[in-house]
């Protein structure tokens, strides 16, 4: 778009035409995006845009209607359940909540990835789970049960666990939401370390633009379950789209919304409701 | 909208009726294929290198085995002292009395035991079950452990299913024999029969079909408890409020079976 080498760099998440429904409601209307080698890649937008939706797509949490989906050049549709699985170890995941398990301690949680993917021993397995957690500035933490660490403490434990396996992708849903500021950034300045430390490609969801705009390499502006924009930052700031200049300058938006349709892509209701087995 | 008809209460009556049919037997299924999971990941699982965790398992028998022992005994006994004392009511009108320990064996341990035991179980583990799971989903635990490429039915569903078909019969056992001793003393204290003699009695009466009649019981319960739990669990929505209706839900459900299954049991072993 903006005269890039003529080599294409690698991609990690090739997303073509996705279509997704919830029971008979649409949900992400015909997205195509791609997530490359290495990249920081922010997924935005409003509240009920389907931001979150479109993470749980790319991390094959969901099952699509129709459109392609390929991760780290794998076709999703072909892969057999082992497959899969192999895939999976290869993404890494640090969820809103964090997302521990309640009963182990943050040590256990942390090794949790190793005990159930690899042969190494027990002292092995502890020693990578406190190196992880001095990545996240946790260490000496091993011992302590989740309910114990603070909110910020908690995602950064959640980003030990994630990476404890050296993913080559990582998925970050809305990192520094309900953190101070000082934290927030700190979890910024981590996601950026990851990346340059590990090169890992990282896709963070988020709605704090100051956050957005610090880490992202491109951004990809979500709106009621379709794009309108992916590009740097510098593209997605001087864009002359109305709606992306409503979202960057907090302009209420006056559009009315089914309700219905707006809380199920709120909170993932429908997605979330197992009527399929575990 | 404009044009489109409401139905009519009768309508909307069977649309109902049709979509819980639906939802019911949906969630039948589901359960069906995770006890099938469950059971290849238990068989088979460590032919991929994934096998149950023996731990949970043993932690789970213990929250499910051991702490239970208490309160089934106490009810287990209270239940077969209140049928003795009716049962030498009854049989005394007919100035039977003295045959009140053939009732009572039989009806203790084809019963009565798997059946308190059961909805104990069903109280105390598949509520805890169900609430455990709910909350796993609401805290996104769930999702996680997908991504990390685990199983959760091998890592949440296949321990409290194994240590409930280990652990609901052995429970039953022991609030027999725990039933039948209290029992024994007051029907010693009542009709002056000797615990040695009414001991006798109960093992000429019982045979092992029966004994093994109230153990299938007991593990066809612990199934139920175990996939009624996780079924309740996994489709809690709605935060805090979304479990506390599973976890009810799960009860209700879980003791409903496990009388239906009994009577059903019975029917058939009477055919």
């Amino acid at each position: 778009m903006t005269g890039e080498a003529a080599q294409e760099p690698e991609k990690v998440i090739e997303v073509e035409d996705l279509v997704a429904h919830y029971g008979d409601r649409l949900i992400l209307k015909g997205v195509t995006m791609d997530v490359r080698a290495g990249e920081i890649m922010v997924i935005m937008g409003g509240s009920g845009s389907g931001k979150s939706t479109l993470l749980r797509f790319l991390m094959a949490l969901e099952t699509k209607t129709s459109g392609r989906m390929s991760i780290l050049g794998r076709d999703i549709d072909t892969l057999t359940s082992r497959e899969f699985t192999e895939l999976r170890k290869k993404l890494g995941v640090a969820f809103q909540g964090g997302a521990l398990f309640s009963s182990m301690t943050v040590g256990e949680n942390i090794m949790l990835p190793l005990y159930e993917h690899t042969d190494l021993d027990q002292m092995t397995m502890e020693i990578m789970a406190r190196m992880k957690l001095e990545v996240v500035e946790l260490g000496g933490f091993e011992n302590l049960m989740p309910a114990e660490l603070s909110g910020g403490m908690i995602k950064r434990a959640a980003f030990a666990r994630a990476v404890v396996m050296d993913p080559s992708i990582l998925f970050c849903d809305e990192p520094s939401a309900g953190l101070d500021p000082a934290v927030a950034s700190a979890l910024d300045d981590l996601i950026l370390n990851l990346r340059d430390a590990m090169g890992m490609s990282i896709v963070v969801v988020t709605h704090e633009l100051e956050s957005a705009f610090k880490i992202a390499d491109r951004i990809t502006i979500l709106d009621r379950g379709h794009i309108l924009m992916i590009g740097t930052v510098d593209e997605v700031r001087n864009s002359s789209n109305e709606r992306i200049y409503n979202l960057l300058n907090r302009v209420a938006d006056n559009d009315t919304l089914d309700p219905d349709e707006y809380l199920a892509r709120l909170t993932g209701e429908d997605a979330a409701t197992w009527s399929e087995p575990l | 909208m404009a044009g489109a008809r409401k139905p009519g209460a009768i309508a909307r009556f069977f649309e109902r009726v049709g979509r819980s049919t639906v939802h019911g037997i949906e969630e039948v299924g589901n359960g069906g294929v995770m006890v099938a999971e469950s059971l290849y990941w238990t068989f088979l699982g460590f032919t991929i290198k994934q096998p149950v965790r023996m731990n949970a398992v043993i932690q789970q028998m213990m929250e499910i085995g051991i702490s239970a022992i208490p309160i089934i005994a106490l009810l287990g006994g209270a239940i077969s002292v209140t049928l003795a004392i009716q049962g030498i009511y009854t049989l005394r009108i007919f100035g039977a009395e003295s045959h009140v320990t053939a009732g009572l064996a039989f009806v203790v341990v084809r019963e009565f035991a798997p059946m308190i035991t059961g909805i104990l179980v069903a109280g105390r583990s598949g509520s805890a079950l169900a609430a455990r799971i709910g909350t796993m989903k609401i805290n996104q635990e769930i999702d996680a452990l997908k991504v990390m490429g685990i199983s959760p039915v091998r890592f949440l569903v296949a321990p409290p299913l194994i240590a409930m078909m280990i652990m609901v019969p052995c429970l039953s056992i022991m609030s027999a024999v725990v039933g039948l001793f209290l029992a024994g003393i007051y029907i010693n204290h009542d009709l002056g029969i000797s615990l040695s003699a009414y001991t006798d009695q109960i093992i000429d009466i019982l045979k092992v079909e029966d004994i093994l009649q109230g153990l299938g019981k007991s593990a066809v319960y612990a199934v139920e408890i175990a996939v009624i739990g996780v079924v309740n669990g996994a489709g809690v929505s709605g935060g805090a409020e979304g479990v506390g209706k599973a976890t009810t839900r799960s009860v209700v459900q879980a003791i409903s079976a496990i009388i239906v299954t009994a009577m059903i049991i019975v029917i058939l072993s009477t055919l």
